[in-house]
């Protein structure tokens, strides 16, 4: 932790020109990261608020979409890889139920990346958790220290693979916010499908992003907020 | 002074052997300019490769230039789009011949990606 943090320190002291583009307002940062060369900014925080209210039960469109743009196979099996799923829940005191998309939910605090033996897990400096594939053993410790059971294990030899998203069999693997797409200054895949709108993507860090103002005027929640892990992905109407 | 010796018996192994045309059959793809000098990369490609994937992976920093992907757009071959397909493909010949097993192509498509996309546009 306190390594990111200093770095965070050293690149707001070296490239405060760089900072300023980065927040101009409503841009998202799209523009400037697009193709970039340079490394991603520790300024911003990528994190999603997910509204329940507008999220349909049986509709898994993010589900679809996710599978889609990452190759996976949509398959239900115990060794299918899943990389967001489907969740509906009810309150047996008053019986209201809810539906909601549940996937890595990229902490501050990430415990997976605190029991990789290989420093395979880590998070990026904008906040996004990811999985080094080239450095995972697929010992998968983080599967079992996740919370959030967000990560899957990849059984079987893959082909064919998407170009943009690598994916081979000894690794784990979960939810990476389409960070190709982030990369190229899109949203992740299940935010744009949302029929609902129900996931709003941004960056919690500028005050003026959507995302952020939102949150400012609404109740949210992090799911187990108990374990103070500071999750990136924010609920709405639990 | 062993160890020198082997280095250097090494050295002049690979200086000959880069010295002479490819024993063996190579479809270099498309052609065009290589992103570094074709006798730098034959010796350095797995530097720049290695590099190039800590940057982009671990720190956000996609210099296209030297992307996997775009080595693979321009090196898959012009009959099957692939740098694996084949004996002669761009990743396989000369991995094949110095008996060096690479496992990238477990993971990343071996496929130029526009065609990929085209492919899977349906
Ligand atoms: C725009 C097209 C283009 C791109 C992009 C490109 N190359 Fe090349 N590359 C070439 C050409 C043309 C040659 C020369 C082949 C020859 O004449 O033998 C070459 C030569 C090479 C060689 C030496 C081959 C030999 O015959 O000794 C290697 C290794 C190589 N490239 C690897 C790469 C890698 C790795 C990348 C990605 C970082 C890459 N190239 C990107 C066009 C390209
Ligand atoms: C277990 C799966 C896996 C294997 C094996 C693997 N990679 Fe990757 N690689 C990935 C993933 C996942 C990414 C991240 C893709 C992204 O975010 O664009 C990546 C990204 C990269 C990148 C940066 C993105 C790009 O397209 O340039 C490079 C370079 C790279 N890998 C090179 C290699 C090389 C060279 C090998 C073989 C020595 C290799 N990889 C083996 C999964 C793998
Ligand atoms: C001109 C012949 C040639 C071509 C073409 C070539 N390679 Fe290589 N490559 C080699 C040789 C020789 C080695 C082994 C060097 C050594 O022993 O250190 C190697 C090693 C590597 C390594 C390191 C392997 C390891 O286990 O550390 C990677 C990664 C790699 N090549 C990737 C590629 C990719 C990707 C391509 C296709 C774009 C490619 N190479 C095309 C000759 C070639």
């Amino acid at each position: 932790m306190s390594e990111v943090n200093n770095q965070r320190r050293a690149f707001l002291k070296t490239s405060l020109g760089a900072a300023a583009v980065a927040i101009a307002p409503g841009m998202l940062l799209f523009d400037m990261a697009h193709g970039s060369t340079e490394p991603v900014s520790g300024k911003v925080r990528w994190g999603m608020l997910i509204d329940t209210n507008q999220c349909k039960p049986g509709c898994d469109e993010c589900v679809t979409a996710c599978n889609t743009e990452n190759g996976l196979s949509g398959g239900k099996l115990p060794t299918d890889s899943q990389w967001i799923r489907k969740i509906e829940i009810k309150d047996i005191s008053t019986g209201r139920q809810s539906s909601l998309p549940m996937m890595c939910q990229h902490c501050e605090h990430p415990p997976c990346v605190d029991v990789c033996p290989t420093a395979a897990s880590f998070k990026r400096a904008d906040g996004i958790v990811l999985v080094d594939k080239h450095r995972c053993i697929g010992c998968r410790y983080c599967m079992m220290a996740c919370p959030y059971k967000a990560r899957s294990f990849v059984h079987e030899p893959l082909h064919d693979q998407n170009p943009d998203v690598p994916r081979g069999k000894g690794t784990v693997e979960s939810c990476t916010l389409c960070v190709h797409r982030i990369d190229e200054g899109l949203q992740p895949a299940c935010a744009t499908s949302c029929p609902n709108k129900a996931i709003l993507f941004g960056d919690l860090n500028d005050p003026n992003s959507p995302i952020a103002q939102k949150l400012r005027t609404v109740a949210s929640t992090q799911v187990r907020a108990d374990l103070k892990l500071n999750t990136g992905i924010r609920y709405q109407g639990l | 002074m062993r160890l020198i010796a082997l280095l250097l018996l090494c050295l002049c192994a690979t200086v000959v052997w880069a010295g002479q045309t490819t024993p063996f059959k190579l479809d270099i793809g498309q052609g065009g300019k290589c992103v570094k000098d074709p006798e730098w990369m034959r010796k350095n490609h797995m530097q720049l490769l290695k590099h190039q994937r800590d940057e982009a992976v671990r720190k956000g920093a996609r210099d296209d230039k030297v992307s996997l992907k775009t080595c693979v757009e321009c090196h898959a071959s012009t009959k099957d789009n692939s740098v694996i397909a084949r004996d002669d493909s761009f990743c396989v010949a000369c991995h094949r011949y110095e008996a060096v097993k690479l496992d990238c192509f477990e993971c990343h498509s071996g496929v130029r990606k526009s065609y990929w996309l085209k492919r899977n546009a349906k």
